[in-house]
């Protein structure tokens, strides 16, 4: 018998996927607690939407095993998973009504019809939209179409929920509201659910924790908070939150602190597993700090290149002795034009460490 | 899951304990079985009690495949073993049933290699009927459920019962037939094997020879067919480039009734264009004799001949080439002469260097295509060749003819089969990744350039008389019936038709008096019977070839494209070899004309439905599947409700092609089961053109509203569509119209 404990949850077991000669996801393991909302993230053709597919039973691994409860399914096909998914284009059937459409689902595993309406109207009550359920899909808008999915995989009280990119079709400032919608019934009806997405401002909003997919293999798995803070690599670094990727030397270890020097600048840094000599160092673009030359200042001495007004901030691009920078500055300053001269400072968060890959 | 199994092997038990197991003179549906001795009749009797009644002992092992099953049955499905039971039952019973069949035919053992075990040649059998029919099935539908349970298509039973089922009918009604086409060639007259009488026959004189390019002998009739096929090609190719320009690319204001012009050869039984011609420029034909009096001109026989098939063909087919370079030159980009244009290019530099390269796959395509369809036309040379021997036609001589030489006529059907073939491998292999032609996504923006000056006249002077002479050759057809008889007694009658579709009230009731009735109820309801199947079998494949993936899935699908390329006449030879035998002996039968009409019309349907379901997101599916519904529900209750217009379009589609099909038709008619087609062949031979033409318009009216009748049933979708196209024809702007019909 399986625990209480597995209900709801999704294990990896050394997954290997190929396509031919090609792999879309090698000797990949990981383990989606119950509850938890993991979303898998990553530039595309990292094989994170492979992942996915291959939970729903769409696609089938080559190797290794795939748990969901607890269960071994790595042979079972699609239909006969309880896992449900809401797919990016949404992919409503266009000759059926919303109605018709949530309780899909319902009637093909054998309720009969009246119920299967009545639980269906519950559940567009649930994503708001009672009285809704007659209409047409495409008599919605996009944000309607995208909550009948949703409502249409919650339905059926799956397992796992599955979300493959499901704000990709929304405009910007709906897609921060519909998130944060999902997010909410999620932890309210304690689903597990795996999330897919290549936006890391999404991901970081929506997920208990992530797992950051690169070249088919996982390249780190952590809450939003490590993965920012603590990244285990310079493509990490750089794909969560923008890095400025520069060569440092480290001077010292005391503690658990390390004296690194940057291009003649020295601070002090928490040192994790790094010892002396040579190392990476990944600098956020807005813990770059400038002035305007103006005689014997301490810092590194750069040359602003571009210059980009954009309201709330000002971007820049700086040439100096590390290369070139990308700085970010909420504080509008005197002087930085395109051409001036400035010194470089840094600010003591939105500095790491990281391994050079 | 396991409930369809018990269903398939009911079937196979009723096949095999209940329903007659060989063919029966009147066919099932007659009934007249069932009183006349049913089960122990030596005709009628099953085939368990054949095996006692008639001594038929090797029916007997039959039985084991029926029983091996129940074991499965008692296992789960997730044992081995119960895979194992069911492949062993499957294949052992279809490859016992096959072989059976084969070994034991009218006279007894056909193989001698046999004959010598078992001198006793007693025993003998007729076709396999209905009962064998539904046993083979079973068999089919156990081996694939057994494979699917092995985890062939991910363990999924409808998709891989789907495949096998398609690869069974295939192999059956097209490869096998073929193949006995390839074997026949290499017999001599006796049928023993001689590759020496291939030799012989293929390079025959008759086929190959050059004379008239010295003497004034005709050329061999593969030079005629190839010369023919060419020029055919050019000029319907030419002239369907030009209508395509007029309606794309300029302001011509009857546009949309230009488009009605690719309705037509759908509609047109293949050897009426023929009719007409006949009746303008034939010795007595209205044309010549009005030049005769005019100039003085002795009318002459220049009709009879490649001028007159040439004529014919390019008449008929030119709105097939129009059809598809529609679709060709819409589908290149505007912002690609846009593009051109802001750089400097002026319209004749845009359309000389852009356009037109980006045209030539579907330029080359349906130059193809036109090749294809003149290699086997057999309605024209067949009405206007005379002396001009063409190869569709000589095989139908050869086998009907006095020659009666089958050995002769395979050898013809390879050739022909080989100018096809490689016209169909040229496509598919040349073109296939080569297309520049935006064929979905998003609609680009920006309009068409406009066609300069020069190019505009020189494809109105082109297309616009050709077009005003289509017309008045399908006038002639709808007058032609109404007058007594051409060339000499020009005043109105009726007869004509009185003689075709007399209907007279006695005290009987009603008496179908004409002599064309039966003919035509035959046609509409064969052609009725094979519509929906055809539809079937179509959008079956095109589901299996857009949506699962498979191994071998091109040579599948290559499979199911090939009788495409197979000429009319082809089939009707091949299928006159393989089904006059055991076991399968269908000649004769209205079953082999459906059957013909399936696999001759089923690629259509392939390309609709993929056409079609290359449109439907693939999501769907996928969320019908997450969803809990299995694949065979999601076929019926998502893909199909959706592909709605394609089913439609392919149904009518079917159904005409069936009442205007002739060439593979003629080999197959009986006396029992006529075509309008071939009746009409035969009036024709006969001379009576009044009665063949008066027939003609009635089959193209019904076509007509048939097809007219079924767009206002389909209702609103369709509606809708064409009024989204007309607009866009009216805006002159680029929303990629899909036309589906054959590229």
């Amino acid at each position: 018998m399986k625990s209480n404990h597995d209900k709801g949850s999704v294990v990896f077991d050394h997954v290997i996927k190929n396509y031919g000669d090609v792999t879309a996801i090698n000797d990949v393991s990981f383990r989606v607690e119950p509850g938890n909302l993991v979303t898998l993230l990553g530039p595309s053709g990292c094989g994170k939407t492979t992942t996915l597919r291959m939970i729903a039973g769409l696609e089938h691994a080559s190797a290794g095993r795939i748990l969901i409860s607890g269960k071994d399914v790595t042979q079972l096909p699609a239909t006969d998973r309880d896992v449900s998914m809401v797919f990016q284009s949404y992919a409503l059937f266009p000759h059926m009504s919303v109605v018709q459409n949530v309780a899909y689902g319902l009637v093909a595993s054998g309720v009969n019809k009246q119920e299967a309406h009545a639980k269906s109207e519950d559940a567009l009550a649930l994503v708001g939209l009672h009285g809704y359920g007659e209409r047409l899909p495409s008599e919605l808008s996009g944000g309607q179409q995208q909550r009948v999915a949703v409502a249409r995989a919650l339905v059926l009280e799956p397992e796992v929920l599955l979300l493959d990119e499901p704000l990709s079709n929304l405009d910007a400032k709906l897609r921060r509201q519909v998130r944060e919608e999902i997010r909410e019934l999620q932890q309210k009806l304690g689903l597990t659910a795996v999330y897919v997405t290549h936006d890391q401002e999404e991901a970081m909003a929506v997920s208990d924790r992530i797992i950051v997919m690169n070249k088919s293999i996982i390249a780190q798995e952590g809450s939003p908070k490590t993965l920012y803070e603590e990244p285990n690599s310079s493509f990490i670094a750089d794909f969560i939150g923008d890095a400025n990727l520069v060569d440092v030397e480290i001077l010292d270890r005391a503690n658990d602190r390390v004296n690194v020097d940057i291009a003649g600048l020295q601070k002090y840094l928490p040192a994790r597993e790094f010892s002396l000599g040579p190392a990476k160092l990944a600098i956020r673009p807005d813990a770059i700090q400038l002035t305007a030359s103006a005689g014997n200042q301490v810092g590194i001495t750069g040359n602003i290149r571009h210059a980009t007004y954009l309201g709330n901030q000002m971007q820049y691009d700086v040439e100096c002795e590390l290369g070139s920078l990308f700085v970010v500055d909420y504080q509008f300053k005197q002087g930085l034009i395109a051409g001036s001269d400035v010194q470089i400072n840094f600010a003591d968060r939105g500095l790491v460490l990281v391994k050079a890959n | 899951m396991k409930n369809s199994l018990v269903l398939w092997l009911l079937v196979g038990w009723v096949g095999y304990f209940i329903l007659p197991w060989y063919l029966l003179e009147d066919g099932l549906f007659a009934f007249d079985w069932l009183f006349d001795g049913y089960p122990f009749d030596e005709d009628y009797s099953p085939a368990f009690i054949q095996v006692f009644s008639t001594d038929k002992a090797w029916l007997l092992p039959l039985v084991i495949s029926l029983l091996l099953p129940l074991k499965a049955l008692t296992l789960k499905k997730s044992d081995r073993a119960y895979a194992s039971y069911l492949i062993c039952s499957g294949s052992l019973g279809l490859a016992y049933l096959v072989i059976q069949g084969f070994a034991i035919g009218v006279s007894g053992w056909q193989f001698s290699l046999f004959a010598n075990y078992f001198l006793d040649s007693e025993f003998n059998q007729y076709g396999m009927g209905y009962g064998a029919l539904l046993y083979g099935l079973s068999m089919l539908m156990l081996l694939t459920t057994g494979l699917a349970a092995r985890g062939v298509m991910k363990g999924d039973v409808f998709v891989t019962s789907s495949i096998g089922l398609i690869i069974a009918i295939v192999t059956v009604f097209v490869f096998y037939p073929v193949s006995q086409v390839l074997i026949s060639a290499f017999q001599d007259n006796q049928g023993a094997f001689s590759s020496a009488s291939f030799i012989d026959k293929f390079f025959d004189e008759k086929i190959w020879g050059l004379g008239c390019t010295t003497r004034s002998v005709s050329c061999g009739i593969a030079w005629n067919s190839l010369t023919l096929a060419l020029l055919t090609a050019t000029i319907t190719t030419g002239l369907g480039l030009a209508f395509a320009l007029i309606v794309t690319r300029t302001g011509f204001i009857w546009k949309k009734q230009l488009r009605l012009l690719t309705v037509l050869p759908i509609i047109t039984p293949p050897f009426v264009i023929g009719l007409a011609l006949i009746l303008l420029f034939g010795r007595s034909g209205v044309v010549t004799e009005f030049f005769a009096d005019l100039f003085g001109l002795e009318a002459s026989r220049w009709l009879y001949g490649l001028p007159g098939v040439l004529f014919a063909q390019v008449l008929s087919f030119t709105p097939i080439s129009f059809l598809v370079l529609i679709g060709v030159v819409e589908g290149v980009s505007p912002s690609m002469e846009e593009a051109s244009q802001t750089l400097r290019a002026d319209r004749w530099n845009t359309f000389k260097n852009v356009s037109l390269p980006l045209m030539r796959p579907g330029l080359a395509n349906a130059f193809l295509l036109s090749f294809i369809e003149s290699m086997a036309d057999f309605g024209n040379p067949m009405v206007l060749g005379g002396n001009f021997e063409v190869l569709s036609t000589e095989i139908f001589f050869a086998i009907v003819g006095a020659q009666n030489d089958q050995g002769y006529a395979a050898v013809l059907a390879i050739l022909l089969l080989a100018f096809t073939l490689s016209a169909f491998f040229a496509q598919r292999i040349w073109l296939g990744k080569k297309s520049y032609v935006t064929v979905s996504g998003k609609a680009d923006s920006g309009a068409h350039m406009g066609l300069n000056p020069m190019l505009k006249m020189s494809c109105y002077s082109i297309a616009l008389p050709w077009a005003l002479l289509t017309l008045v050759i399908y006038g002639m057809i709808m007058f032609g019936g109404f007058v007594k008889s051409w060339g000499y007694d020009h005043s109105f009658t009726m007869q004509h038709y009185e003689d075709a579709f007399a209907l007279n009230w006695t005290e009987l009731g009603l008496v179908w008096q004409g002599a064309a009735w039966d003919s035509f109820w035959t046609t509409l309801s064969i052609s009725a019977i094979a519509a929906p199947l055809t539809a079937a079998v179509g959008l079956l494949t095109a589901y299996l070839l857009v949506r699962q993936s498979f191994k071998w899935k091109s040579g599948f699908e290559f499979g199911t494209m090939l009788s495409f390329a197979i000429p009319g006449t082809v089939i009707g030879i091949s299928y006159i070899l393989a089904f006059n035998v055991p076991p399968l002996e269908l000649t004769g039968t209205g079953v082999i004309l459906i059957i013909c009409f399936v696999f001759r019309n089923m690629p259509v349907g392939v390309r609709g439905g993929i056409a079609a379901m290359s449109q439907l997101d693939k999501s769907l599916d996928e969320a019908s599947l997450t969803l809990g519904a299995n694949s065979f529900s999601t076929f019926r209750n998502v893909i199909l409700p959706l592909l709605r217009p394609a089913i439609i379009a392919a149904l009518t589609y079917s159904f005409v092609r069936a009442i205007t099909s002739v060439s593979a038709v003629i080999f197959l008619v009986s006396a029992d089961h006529n075509m309008a087609t071939s009746y009409i062949i035969g009036l024709v031979e006969n001379g009576e053109f009044g009665i063949a033409i008066a027939y003609c318009s009635v089959l193209i009216l019904v076509m007509l509203s048939v097809i007219l009748a079924i767009n206002l049933l389909v209702g609103e979708r369709k509606l809708r569509r064409s009024n989204r196209l007309s607009n866009a024809i009216k805006k002159n702007s680029n929303a990629p119209l899909k036309l589906k019909e054959a590229e």
